[in-house]
């Protein structure tokens, strides 16, 4: 139950070293950039890169293991559900028909189905990592600024990254929950999934009222000092934009187009093998 | 700048009795005040009523008049209030809004809009007050008790408030901390001449600085106001069931008279009335008592432990202690007590080591057998509490048992009348009062009849009588032959209560042994961050012997005591 997720983790990279708004800008590019491409080049150039990155931010793949593999589980369960609701979807998008096995029923297996599911889990697989690698190397309190910066009001980025900021203390305060719960013999971590699933009910009483103590002694600390008394406020942690900051969001931002054109030129946002 | 109060009464909106009654109090510009009183007794009230929480986070009745300035205080919004009077509330670790102390320090600046540069010059300047210049970049979360609460007097200093005030300052640190504290907060008010205004039950940390006045407030109403001098002769604090500083006790205890005019809020100038024949005499009546029989029930013997990969949070831990006893465990926030107790009681597993109890190796059993045999009572209640009444939680720490109905409910009944419950077992536990919430985790735990039982900090911030009846309920545990383990800041808890003490450093045992040796060794003691009490400075200076004169004050205090009830 040891996992601290999404948290901020401190590392000494140039990642970290970017400022909040290039790594929201750069972020949201990028989401766009995967979002509307099915072209099974450009998601692979893109998930490269995505590697590429991870490992220049020294973070490593078990400081966000478990969010990862909650994820990959999440988009393999996704992909299923999209074969069940639709096994030829393949064959519609890309005009041919190579059976492999004809199955059940309406549960054929063809290629062009396979081709088209590993195209979607190749798009979650190169959004996700940036996305955790996006949380964990912004400051919370950067990152706060750096949506205000983009035009969001700050009470809205103050109460997001607060939000950020509370995940690893109320986590905290989950396991110390959980682990009181254990020791009147009430299993929350193990044993049947039903039980465990009518236990949590326990934790989430004892969760609810510290956390509204958390929030009733925060809420009225930032009211003594004078929270949201002005319609804008400063940043301490704002830094100023650097060449790297510059450099970095017009490389994402090359990335994107040469992503829109590469996807887009042929008029169709599926790379074909089969034609 | 001034604060008046005049016929001032409040009603919080949830309650139909007022909390405050009739107010008249006038504080003048720089003068520092110290309010006293016991739990629920309207002091946090008082100095909300001061920083704008009530009535603009706390609605309610609003009785008569509060003026700050002349100005009338409900016409000062919250943010008004926040450029005069600057706040530090009572537990620092949940105040922080910034991650690192800079951050924090600016909170209030980046509030004002004030520009990046002059803000950065700002924190460091007031950080270097405050003697954080170095932590600057540092997270809160990695910081000392001491550390930490400097932080958060830097986050209040920027806003160059006229007022400061302080809201039980020293509730989460140890005793070397909370007098640094003290002597941080004398220091400033001197070079700024702001006004200090203090809320404190620990009365004899809080006097190690000078104050001008103490005003002491019961059910909510002032009862007392007047120089510290005055209020700690009249009785005010024993009549509010507060407790008063230790040589104080001491002095009563030897028939000395404490008068205003003998300074009794100065130990140092106070000492010199205590003579040494006639207490040697009183001393010599008294009975040296048989030490107890021992059998040992919990075992330790080297025990480590480390987070995954980390380095060892408890190094070779070997502690014995005898069925009946009450152990104390001391040290420095961070020094690895919470984790001592979590490994016992099986929250975590020991890397290595053996833990015995009543001779059994029960090392490798599971959370949920151990615990029952081992019961860990968490520091804060609302993180044990899962149940709407005080019966169904009573109830639902035995759920695993399999215990027959009849059992259950003589066993229900058994704990809660022996936690003094029992009037309240069908209340909703969200109306109970911070220490009656406490009681119902014990009951919760003690209701599976465990063999050992570790508190952790079971009387922080109460005051001086539920401090009391806690503590004497865990010594009626005791005497019935349950082996206890607290851990705790408070040296006097050590002295009064402990049969043995566990003084934890950086994961090892630095000591472990009769409370008295442990405070004869006074580098030790500096290093771990504790004190001697002011007793030991009274036998100090009368040259008698610290043990028999301990005891005697001891005594005499809980016979006072037993006429509380």
């Amino acid at each position: 139950m040891a996992v601290e997720m999404l948290g901020y983790i401190e590392k000494p990279s140039p990642v970290h070293r970017l400022t909040g708004t290039t790594k929201l800008i750069g972020f949201l590019l990028w989401t766009t950039a995967t979002m509307f491409t099915y072209d099974t080049r450009v998601l692979l150039i893109l998930g490269f890169a995505s590697i590429g990155l991870f490992l220049v931010s020294r973070i490593r793949f078990r400081e966000v293991r478990f969010v990862l593999v909650f994820t990959a589980l999440f988009v393999l369960i996704n992909a299923l559900a999209v074969y069940l609701f639709e096994p030829e979807q393949g064959v519609a998008i890309y005009g041919t028909r190579h059976v492999l096995f004809e199955g059940i029923g309406r549960f054929t297996l063809t290629a062009e189905q396979l081709f088209y599911l590993f195209n979607l889990i190749l798009k979650y697989s190169v959004i996700v990592p940036v996305a955790v690698l996006f949380l964990v190397t912004t400051h919370p309190t950067e990152f706060a600024s750096s949506l205000n910066r983009i035009g969001v009001p700050y009470k809205v980025a103050f109460a997001v990254s607060l939000a950020l900021r509370y995940i690893p203390d109320v986590q905290q305060d989950f396991r110390t929950i959980a682990d009181a719960q254990e020791a009147r013999g009430v299993a929350v971590t193990h044993g049947p999934l039903l039980k465990r699933a009518k236990h949590s009910l326990n934790i989430l009483l004892p969760l609810l009222f510290t956390s509204l103590e958390r929030i009733e002694t925060v809420s009225n600390a930032m009211d003594l000092r004078g929270f949201g008394a002005e319609r804008k406020r400063t940043w301490y942690n704002q830094r100023p934009m650097t060449r790297a900051d510059y450099l970095a969001i017009g490389l994402v931002f090359m990335l994107t187009i040469f992503s829109f054109v590469v996807t887009f030129y042929d008029g169709s946002r599926f790379y074909n093998p089969f034609s | 700048m001034t604060i008046q109060f005049d016929h001032f009464s409040f009603t919080y909106r949830s309650q139909s009795e007022p909390t405050l009654r009739n107010i008249n109090l006038t504080i003048e510009d720089g003068e520092r005040v110290l309010i006293v009183g016991p739990s629920g007794s309207g002091k946090s009230t008082l100095a909300q009523c001061i920083n704008g929480l009530v009535p603009f986070s706390y609605p309610g009745t609003w009785e008569g008049d509060v003026r700050i300035n002349g100005v009338d205080a409900r016409t000062l919004s919250l943010f008004d209030r926040s450029a005069l009077i600057g706040t530090v509330l009572q537990d620092p670790d949940t105040q922080f809004i910034g991650l690192s102390v800079g951050e924090d320090i600016a909170f209030a600046l980046e509030n004002k809009r004030v520009a990046r540069p002059e803000m950065h010059e700002t924190v460091e300047r007031v950080a270097r007050l405050t003697d954080v210049a170095h932590l600057l970049n540092h997270r809160l979360n990695d910081l000392s008790g001491g550390q930490r609460q400097r932080a958060a007097l830097g986050g209040v200093l920027v806003e160059d408030a006229n007022i400061l005030l302080f809201d039980e300052p020293l509730a989460n640190l140890d005793p070397l901390a909370g007098s640094e504290a003290m002597a941080l907060l004398d220091r400033l008010q001197r070079e700024t001449k702001r006004t200090l205004l203090v809320v404190e039950h620990r009365i004899e940390d809080v006097l190690s600085i000078p104050f001008d006045r103490m005003i002491v407030v019961v059910d909510g109403e002032i009862v007392a106001d007047g120089h510290p001098d005055v209020i700690l002769s009249d009785g005010s604090l024993v009549r509010a069931f507060l407790r008063e500083p230790l040589y104080l006790s001491a002095a009563r205890w030897a028939d000395i008279s404490i008068r205003p005019e003998d300074k009794p809020s100065q130990p140092d100038a106070f000492l010199n009335l205590f003579e040494r024949q006639p207490i040697v005499s009183r001393l010599s009546e008294q009975m040296p008592e048989a030490p107890p029989e021992v059998s040992p029930s919990l075992e330790l013997d080297r025990v480590r432990f480390h987070y995954r990969s980390e380095e060892n949070v408890l190094e070779e831990i070997t502690l014995r202690c005898a069925k009946g006893t009450l152990t104390t465990i001391v040290g420095q926030n961070g020094a690895g007590k919470s984790t001592l107790a979590k490994v016992l009681s099986g929250y975590q597993r020991a890397t290595a080591g053996q833990i015995r109890l009543n001779g059994e190796d029960v090392t490798k059993q599971s959370i949920a057998d151990r615990a029952s045999r081992i019961g860990f009572v968490l520091q804060n209640p609302n993180h044990m509490i899962s149940k709407h009444t005080v019966r169904e939680e009573v109830r639902y720490g035995m759920q695993a048992l399999t215990l027959s109905a009849d059992e259950e409910e003589r066993r229900l009944e058994e704990t809660l009348r022996r936690c003094g419950l029992y009037p309240f077992r069908n209340w909703p536990i969200q109306a109970l009062s911070f220490g009656q919430k406490k009681r119902v985790t014990i009951a919760s735990i003690l209701v599976r009849k465990p063999d050992v039982l570790i508190l952790d900090e079971p009387t922080a911030g109460q005051d001086y009588r539920h401090y009391s009846d806690m503590m004497d309920f865990l010594e009626r545990l005791k005497r019935d032959g349950m082996t206890l383990l607290i851990i705790t800041h408070d040296m006097h808890l050590v002295l009064e209560y402990s049969d043995q003490v566990c003084l934890l450093q950086a994961g090892r045992i630095r000591f472990a042994g009769e409370p008295l040796t442990l405070f004869a060794q006074e580098s030790l003691l500096r290093h771990a961050h504790l004190k001697q009490t002011s007793l030991f400075n009274v036998a100090r200076h009368l040259d008698v012997e610290v043990q028999p004169f301990i005891h005697a004050v001891i005594q005499a205090e809980r016979k006072e005591r037993a006429q509380w009830l």
